[in-house]
């Protein structure tokens, strides 16, 4: 148990790290944008880990039950709203990229400042 | 066993994004994010988060698939690749990596009832929705309404995506040879004259919506509520749309409506806000909205969770529509 929680915020770091990686290496603006998704993933990964109770269920009350545990419905909360906010600044950014394809005729990063340079 | 699930999803999940970031082929590398999203969603449910994998799986792996290929299509489909290795960056990020796994060993123990995150106020959420608002599942009930504050900023965030994405589009595309463009352009077709495709997906699609319909309203009483139904039922009209074509899709839903969806459903949980100072309490408190304070707070939840849904379903497929539209100019 102890090394599976630890498990969880490892696969945390290496995800956001690959995710960063995306973004700060590829020139491919389509490309850094997925990062970006990836690294908002690792984010909520981080954050219902913190939720989980040992023995715990999803914090759905039952009637008639008594000396159930329940798992933190916080982190939850911030994370469903997150995720439906993820995707719209997504589709943001994605109308961004196909601005620019249409102005400059290209998505990669060095081509782009080669054409403003001119 | 659980465990071992855990660890094979999690592993899994690496493996996904290494290969999305690897890839130059970005169709692939699309088509790995839903399966990571997925994956992701799997992972949260084991987690106890039911809420938020219903959430994922509808947006992560559905709608942003959609809208990531509507982007791809109208711009390149591969990278450039580039054999240069990045050293910078490499090490950058392999560093950082190892100072987070360092700090992992101080993080309380996975699942500990004692971790500072369960003593804050997440019991007191817990003892006092049955009290206060009597509704079983604790997610929605902080979400609508012990933080309905927060949520409706939320949903103005989404609105205001929407409205990005409207403006950005509303400018004529300009290094283009439009009157050529036009002559060869023709009307969306959709996937009509495959047979398999529109069998299965007309099947699909009532039991989609009224899916949709069990989340929107179910919501206080299990997993779900406006912001997954939204997208489930944005996701049903988007697969009408690829199978009749685009045009027949907007003849069912025009865009003058979807502009009174996405407004109409923030103007809605507003209006509920403002209804509860006018009865004479704070804002968006719903208890003085009927006799009954608990009667107010379950007829506040149930209209401000449909004002979510219509506004999530107004902009994601107003989204979707920039996005079809432009590529037919």
């Amino acid at each position: 148990m102890e090394l599976l929680g630890l498990y969880h915020y490892w696969v945390f770091a290496v995800l956001l790290m690959i995710g960063f990686y995306a973004v700060i290496a590829k020139p491919n603006l389509f490309k850094k944008l997925i990062g970006l998704s990836i690294f908002q993933s690792a984010v909520f990964l981080l954050y219902i880990t913190m939720d989980k109770v040992e023995g715990g269920t999803a914090p759905i009350l039952q009637d008639g039950v008594s000396d159930v545990l329940y798992s933190n419905p916080l982190p939850q909360v911030l994370i469903l709203t997150a995720i439906v906010v993820g995707i719209a600044t997504a589709a943001l950014g994605l109308g961004i990229v196909v601005r620019i394809k249409e102005e400059y005729g290209s998505i990669e990063e060095d081509e782009i400042q080669e054409i403003d340079r001119q | 066993m659980t465990i071992l699930f855990g660890v094979f999803l999690l592993t899994l999940l690496v493996i996904t994004a290494l290969a999305i970031v690897r890839t130059s082929h970005l169709f692939s590398a699309v088509i790995l994010t839903s399966i990571f999203s997925l994956l992701m969603a799997a992972n949260f449910f084991l987690l106890d988060a039911a809420d938020v994998a219903l959430t994922e799986a509808a947006i992560g792996a559905g709608i942003s698939t959609v809208l990531f290929l509507g982007a791809l299509a109208l711009t390149a489909e591969h990278e450039r690749t580039t054999h240069v290795l990045r050293l910078l960056p490499l090490s950058v990020v392999a560093v950082t990596t190892l100072i987070m796994i360092y700090a992992t060993f101080d993080k309380p123990r996975f699942g500990d009832p004692e971790a500072p995150v369960h003593q804050h106020v997440a019991p007191w959420y817990i003892e006092k929705t049955p009290e206060y608002i009597d509704i079983p599942n604790v997610v929605t009930a902080v979400l609508g309404s012990f933080r309905g504050y927060d949520t409706f900023g939320e949903v103005f965030v989404v609105f205001t995506a929407g409205i990005g994405v409207m403006f950005l589009f509303s400018a004529r595309p300009g290094n283009r040879k439009d009157s050529q463009r036009q002559a060869t352009a023709e009307p969306g077709q959709g996937l009509r004259h495959y047979l398999v495709p529109r069998v299965v997906g007309r099947l699909l699609i009532p039991f989609i919506l009224l899916f949709g319909l069990y989340v929107q309203f179910h919501g206080e009483y299990g997993p779900g509520g406006g912001f997954q139904a939204g997208a489930i039922v944005a996701a049903a009209i988007i697969l009408y749309a690829l199978l009749e074509g685009e045009t027949q899709a907007l003849r069912v839903l025009p865009l003058r409506a979807l502009s009174v969806l996405v407004a109409g459903g923030a103007l809605l949980y507003g209006g509920v806000g403002v209804a509860g100072i006018l009865l004479g309490s704070n804002f968006l408190d719903y208890s003085v909205l009927a006799a009954d304070p608990i009667a107010g707070q379950h007829l506040g939840l149930l209209l401000i969770e449909a004002g979510v849904g219509i506004t999530v379903t107004g902009v994601l497929l107003s989204i979707f529509h920039a996005f079809a539209a432009r590529g037919r100019v």
